[in-house]
């Protein structure tokens, strides 16, 4: 007899969910048993101390961790219900549609154009009519069109840090993503483009799913809608937002939100 | 405008604490009259709205503890959640008191008032403004406003003195009139109280604007 499961129409699917995946690093055990559903248009933070795997999880969703030597995953991550770590999988492919913002802006040196234009460009568009509009679309995205319109082919070196992180935004938006991870995208940023950078999120979300990592607690309050807290290698808890800052179960996840931890 | 987001659950929460005033208002309006007017369905009434306004003091309660958790407000935000907080509480026990006379007015129904309610409804006339012009004063952060409705209270205070002495004086002649007289005092004592949470109210709304904690009592 077939199972039938009815999803409610106001639910949201799962953008991305792991299964059992235990990470290492040579005999490390970076990622131990992590089970987490993360839903999709949604943001997740993920909070914990420095060394809890947070970052690690992160770079597992779109296979940056590849790169390190002696990494070993075990266990299942699935994107759109798809394992990004089976045989047949196209890794070029999925970091375009699981794009990453890093701690410090990394525009390239490069005229803002190209930097958005790059993506796009790589992945076969060549006629300048369609970048053009790609560029500005992507540049309204991350509300930074207003302010580089007049000098798009400018050196994206010449702008200011909040604007950079935003044009590196822009960049990963070009190439349509679904899922958008962002490791303390706003950590190197001073108040004022902290809080943009944190509207922008709130804004993005009602089309991308966002993950974000994040060592501060209170952005993690303020922008999520769902938290996963991380402790040596495991997911402690993950809740609502809501109820993780006004409730949370687990007694050290009190602790690491008040401050008591260590 | 930075933070869209907290500015709109402020407002939110303003709005859910106006309406909760309007209800308050109401009831004690009700309350008044269904005694006035010996008008007992009236009087239900109260009682059964006073479910609403005790549904809206928990949800006023509970987005104001969110807020703080999940945007942690400094300086006038916080003075703003933490008066909310007051003033939804403050609200909820007039509400309370509107409830009290409504039962009054219940049990006193098959009785004959001794004598026509005038200090009464007096009292209750001064009370009401109290309670909209605090509600006024509230909206528009007006702080010098909320200091001149605290003041309306010594016009309270005296007419309760007044009605505590009148009502004694009729016991003390006419033994009949304890089947009533404890519960007229004890409604002049409810638009006592009243008055004196709308007292609270007004020095929260100064304390919103000053950061100062006053006693306008």
């Amino acid at each position: 007899m077939q199972t039938v499961t009815v999803e409610k129409q106001l639910e949201k699917r799962n953008a991305v969910e792991t299964k059992d995946l235990n990470v290492y690093y040579g005999s490390f055990h970076a990622l131990k048993n992590v089970r987490l559903s993360i839903k999709e248009k949604a943001v997740t933070a993920l909070i914990g101390p420095s060394g809890c795997g947070k970052s690690t999880f992160l770079r597992t969703i779109n296979r940056m961790n590849d790169m390190i030597p002696n990494f070993r995953v075990e266990g299942k991550v699935l994107v759109k219900n798809k394992d990004v770590y089976a045989p047949d999988t196209d890794v070029v492919e999925l970091r375009k549609n699981v794009g990453m913002v890093f701690q410090r802006p990394n525009p390239f040196p490069m005229s803002i154009y190209d930097n958005v234009a790059y993506g796009p460009r790589i992945h076969g568009i060549k006629k300048k009519q369609d970048l053009d509009i790609i560029v500005e679309r992507s540049l309204k995205y991350a509300a930074l069109w207003d302010e580089v319109k007049d000098r798009l082919h400018k050196s994206a070196l010449g702008l200011s840090g909040g604007q950079q992180q935003r044009l590196v935004i822009a960049r990963v938006l070009a190439v349509e993503p679904e899922v958008i991870l962002m490791d303390e995208p706003a950590s190197a940023l001073d108040p004022i483009s902290t809080a943009k950078i944190e509207q922008l999120i709130l804004e993005l979300k009602e089309k991308y799913t966002i993950i974000i990592v994040t060592h501060n607690m209170q952005q993690a309050a303020r922008v999520s809608d769902d938290t996963a807290f991380f402790l040596n290698g495991e997911v402690v808890e993950f809740a609502g937002t809501k109820d993780m800052f006004t409730r949370p179960k687990n007694p050290q996840t009190e602790s690491y939100i008040s401050g008591r931890f260590g | 405008m930075a933070r869209p987001v907290f500015e709109e659950r402020l407002e939110d929460l303003n709005k859910t604490l106006l309406n909760m005033g309007f209800l308050v208002q109401e009831a004690i309006y009700k309350a008044v009259k269904s005694l006035t007017d010996k008008n007992t369905r009236l009087a239900q009434e109260v009682l059964q709205d006073d479910e609403k306004i005790n549904a809206l003091e928990v949800e006023i309660e509970k987005k104001c503890f969110e807020l703080i958790a999940l945007q942690q407000p400094v300086g006038k935000d916080l003075r703003r959640i933490a008066t909310m907080l007051k003033v939804s509480t403050d609200l909820e026990r007039m509400g309370d008191h509107a409830v009290s006379i409504s039962k009054t007015t219940i049990r006193l129904e098959k009785e004959q008032y001794a004598k026509p309610l005038i200090d009464i409804p007096k009292m209750a006339d001064i009370v009401k403004e109290m309670v909209q012009e605090v509600l006024e004063a509230f909206v528009n952060q007006d702080q010098e406003k909320a200091v001149q409705v605290s003041k309306k209270d010594d016009q309270i205070d005296e007419l309760f003195g007044n009605i505590f002495m009148e009502v004694s004086e009729l016991m003390q002649k006419n033994p009949e009139m304890i089947r009533q007289g404890p519960y007229f005092l004890l409604v002049a004592q409810n638009l006592e109280r009243i008055g004196d949470y709308v007292t609270n109210m007004c020095e929260w709304i100064v304390y919103l604007q000053t950061a100062k904690l006053v006693d306008l009592n």
